[in-house]
C-alpha cells in the first residue's frame, strides 16, 4: 500500500441478508494508484464488499471512507457527486440493452456530465477503439457482441469519464484464457495509463497475478490474509495456499452434497 | 387453536398488505421528490409518451370501435322497449367519455405498457443494469421511473381522447347503417347533450389511469428478484395489480366526480 491516507479505508465492515451473515468486521485500504485484488471463492461476499462501497447495498454496522470522508450513509446527491469518480466493470456487462454500443459506453459523459451528444460519441470511439473496437461495433446493438466484446464495451464504459476509481467486478469469468488475458492487459493498461484506483475481485489466479499490485483473501467475511500479489505463493496461511493451488483438501470446506 | 391460526394469518396478511402499501408510497416519494434536481431527462418523457401514446394507438383505436359499435347495437334493442331509440347517440356518446373510452383504453394500456414496463425495467434490475446506471452517477428513479409516470399521467388522456371520438364514430357506422339514423341528425344529438365535463372528467380518470399503469409497470419491475421467472412474475403482477386497480379507482373517481 501506498504511504499516506488510503483512497479507501474500510473498517469492521458487516452486511447480512436474513440469517446469512456475508461480511463479518472485514477491514480493508486500498492506496492512491493502487490496483488491489480480492480473492475468495463464490458466494464469499466479495461483490457484497463491492456494492456497499458503492451504495448498492447498506452496511449495517461499520465504516466505508472515500479520500478520508465517510460515506456509507451519505445523502443521495452526495452519492452521486462521489460516484462521478468512479467507474465499474461489471461481471456481465451490464450493458444497457436499448442503447447502441456507443450510448453505452458514453451514458456517463451525456447523463452525468452533461456532454453534448456528437462530444460524447467521439470520446466514446475513442474509448472504443483503445480497447480494440472500431466505429462499426459502435453502431451496433449490446445483444449483437460477444462476451469478449462485451467486457471490452464495459471497460471503455467504466474508462470512459476518466474515474479516479475502477471497480471490476469478475473481469475475466465466462471468457476464454487468451481473452481473458487481452482484458487483462486492457485493464492494467488503463489502470496504469489513467493512474487510477483499481479494486478487482475474482477467484480467477491467473487473472489476480496479471492485474494486482496487492491481493487480498475474503474467507468467511473477514479480510484473512493481504499482501504484495508476489508474496502470494509465499503466504504462510493454509486458506490461501488452498485457494491459490485449487485443491479440494484444506481448512476451505465448500456445501457441496455427496454423491 | 385453528381460531388463533386463521387471527394469525389474517394479521400476517394485513402487515403484508401494510408493507406492500408502505414501500409503494416511498417508491412515489421517490420518483417525485428527486424528479425537481437537474439532470431533466426530456428525451426520456418524450420516448415513453411516444410508446405509451403513439403505439398503443391501434390497439386501443380498435377496442374503442368495437365498444362503440356493440353500444350502438345493445342500446336499441334496449331503448325499443321504451320506443327510444332515437336517444342511441346520447347513449354511445355519453357512455364511451364517462366510462369505456378511459377504462377500456386504461385496460389495454395496462396490458401493453405495464407489461411492457415491467418486463423492461425487470430485465434491468435482474443483469444489474440498474446497479450500472447507479454507478454512472444516474439516478435510477429520475432516469427510468419519473420519466414513465409523467408520460402515463400525461399521455393516456390523449389516447383516451381519440378513443372518444372513435368509439362515437363506431356507434355513429352501426346507427347510420344499421338503423338507418340520419348522419347530421346524430351528430348533432351528440353536440347538444354532451357537456364539457363529460369529457373533462373522463380525461381526469384516464390521467388517473395512466399514473396507475405506470406506477404498477415501474414498481414490480423495479422490485423483481430471481432470473427470468421473477421478471415473469412481475409483468403478470404489473397487469393484474394495474387492472384491478383501474376498476376500484373507476368506482371512487366516478362517485367522487359524478357525485353519485
Amino acid at each position: 500500500m501506498t504511504n499516506g491516507q488510503p483512497k479507501i479505508r474500510i473498517r469492521n465492515l458487516h452486511k447480512s441478508f436474513g440469517s446469512n451473515q456475508v461480511l463479518r468486521g472485514l477491514n480493508l485500504d486500498i492506496g492512491v494508484g493502487e490496483s488491489v485484488v480480492v480473492i475468495g471463492g463464490s458466494g464469499s461476499g466479495k461483490s457484497v464488499l463491492l456494492k456497499c462501497i458503492l451504495g448498492l447495498v447498506t452496511p449495517e454496522e461499520g465504516s466505508i471512507q472515500i479520500d478520508g470522508k465517510e460515506v456509507v450513509h451519505i445523502s443521495e446527491r452526495d452519492r452521486e457527486e462521489l460516484l462521478k469518480q468512479f467507474g465499474m466493470l461489471f461481471q456481465s456487462g451490464a450493458l444497457f440493452d436499448s442503447l447502441k454500443v456507443w450510448e453505452n459506453v458514453a451514458f456517463g459523459l451525456i447523463q452525468a456530465h452533461g456532454m453534448p451528444r456528437k462530444q460524447a460519441k467521439g470520446v466514446a470511439l475513442e474509448m472504443l477503439a483503445s480497447v480494440g473496437l472500431d466505429a462499426r461495433v459502435a453502431e451496433m446493438a449490446p445483444a449483437e457482441l460477444s462476451g469478449g466484446m462485451r467486457k471490452r464495451v464495459g471497460l471503455a464504459r467504466a474508462i470512459a469519464t476518466s474515474p479516479k476509481v475502477i471497480f471490476f467486478d469478475e473481469p475475466t469469468t465466462g471468457l476464454d484464457p487468451i481473452m481473458g488475458s487481452i482484458i487483462d492487459r486492457l485493464i492494467v493498461h488503463s489502470v496504469k495509463q489513467m493512474q487510477v484506483t483499481a479494486l478487482s475481485i475474482t477467484h480467477d489466479m491467473a487473472s489476480a497475478r496479471r492485474i494486482a499490485d496487492r491481493v487480498a483473501m475474503l474467507y468467511n467475511g473477514e479480510i484473512i490474509w493481504d499482501g504484495p500479489v508476489a508474496e502470494i505463493d509465499n503466504a504462510d496461511n493454509p486458506h490461501v495456499d488452498q485457494f491459490i493451488h485449487g485443491k479440494a483438501e484444506g481448512p476451505i470446506q465448500m456445501q457441496v452434497r455427496k454423491p | 387453536m385453528a381460531a388463533l391460526d386463521a387471527l394469525a394469518l389474517l394479521g400476517r396478511t394485513f402487515l403484508k398488505f401494510l408493507e406492500a402499501t408502505g414501500r409503494l408510497a416511498v417508491f412515489v416519494w421517490n420518483a417525485f421528490s428527486r424528479a425537481w434536481r437537474p439532470p431533466f431527462y426530456f428525451r426520456a418523457v418524450g420516448q415513453q409518451m411516444i410508446d405509451i401514446g403513439y403505439y398503443s394507438l391501434p390497439i386501443v383505436g380498435l377496442t374503442a370501435i368495437f365498444a362503440g359499435m356493440v353500444l350502438a347495437l345493445q342500446s336499441n334493442i334496449g331503448l325499443a322497449r321504451f320506443e327510444a331509440e332515437t336517444q342511441i347517440p346520447e347513449i354511445v356518446a355519453f357512455s364511451i367519455t364517462r366510462e369505456l373510452g378511459p377504462v377500456l383504453a386504461g385496460l389495454m394500456v395496462a396490458g401493453r405498457i405495464g407489461a411492457s414496463m415491467a418486463a423492461e425495467i425487470g430485465t434491468m434490475r435482474v443483469t444489474e443494469q440498474i446497479d450500472a446506471l447507479v454507478t454512472l452517477a444516474t439516478d435510477p428513479f429520475r432516469y427510468l421511473v419519473f420519466p414513465r409516470l409523467l408520460a402515463g399521467l400525461i399521455t393516456l388522456p390523449l389516447l383516451v381522447l381519440v378513443a372518444d371520438v372513435i368509439g362515437i364514430f363506431g356507434g355513429f357506422v352501426v346507427s347510420v347503417q344499421t338503423f338507418g339514423f340520419n348522419p347530421a341528425n346524430f351528430i348533432n344529438k351528440v353536440w347538444d347533450y354532451l357537456v364539457w365535463d363529460d369529457i373533462f372528467d373522463g380525461l381526469v380518470k384516464s390521467s388517473v389511469f395512466g399514473f396507475i399503469v405506470t406506477l404498477m409497470g415501474c414498481y414490480q419491475g423495479y422490485y423483481s428478484r430471481g432470473g427470468a421467472e421473477g421478471v415473469g412474475r412481475a409483468t403478470t403482477n404489473a397487469v393484474v395489480s394495474a387492472s384491478i386497480l383501474i376498476l376500484v379507482a373507476d368506482y371512487f373517481l366516478s362517485a367522487l366526480m359524478f357525485g353519485v
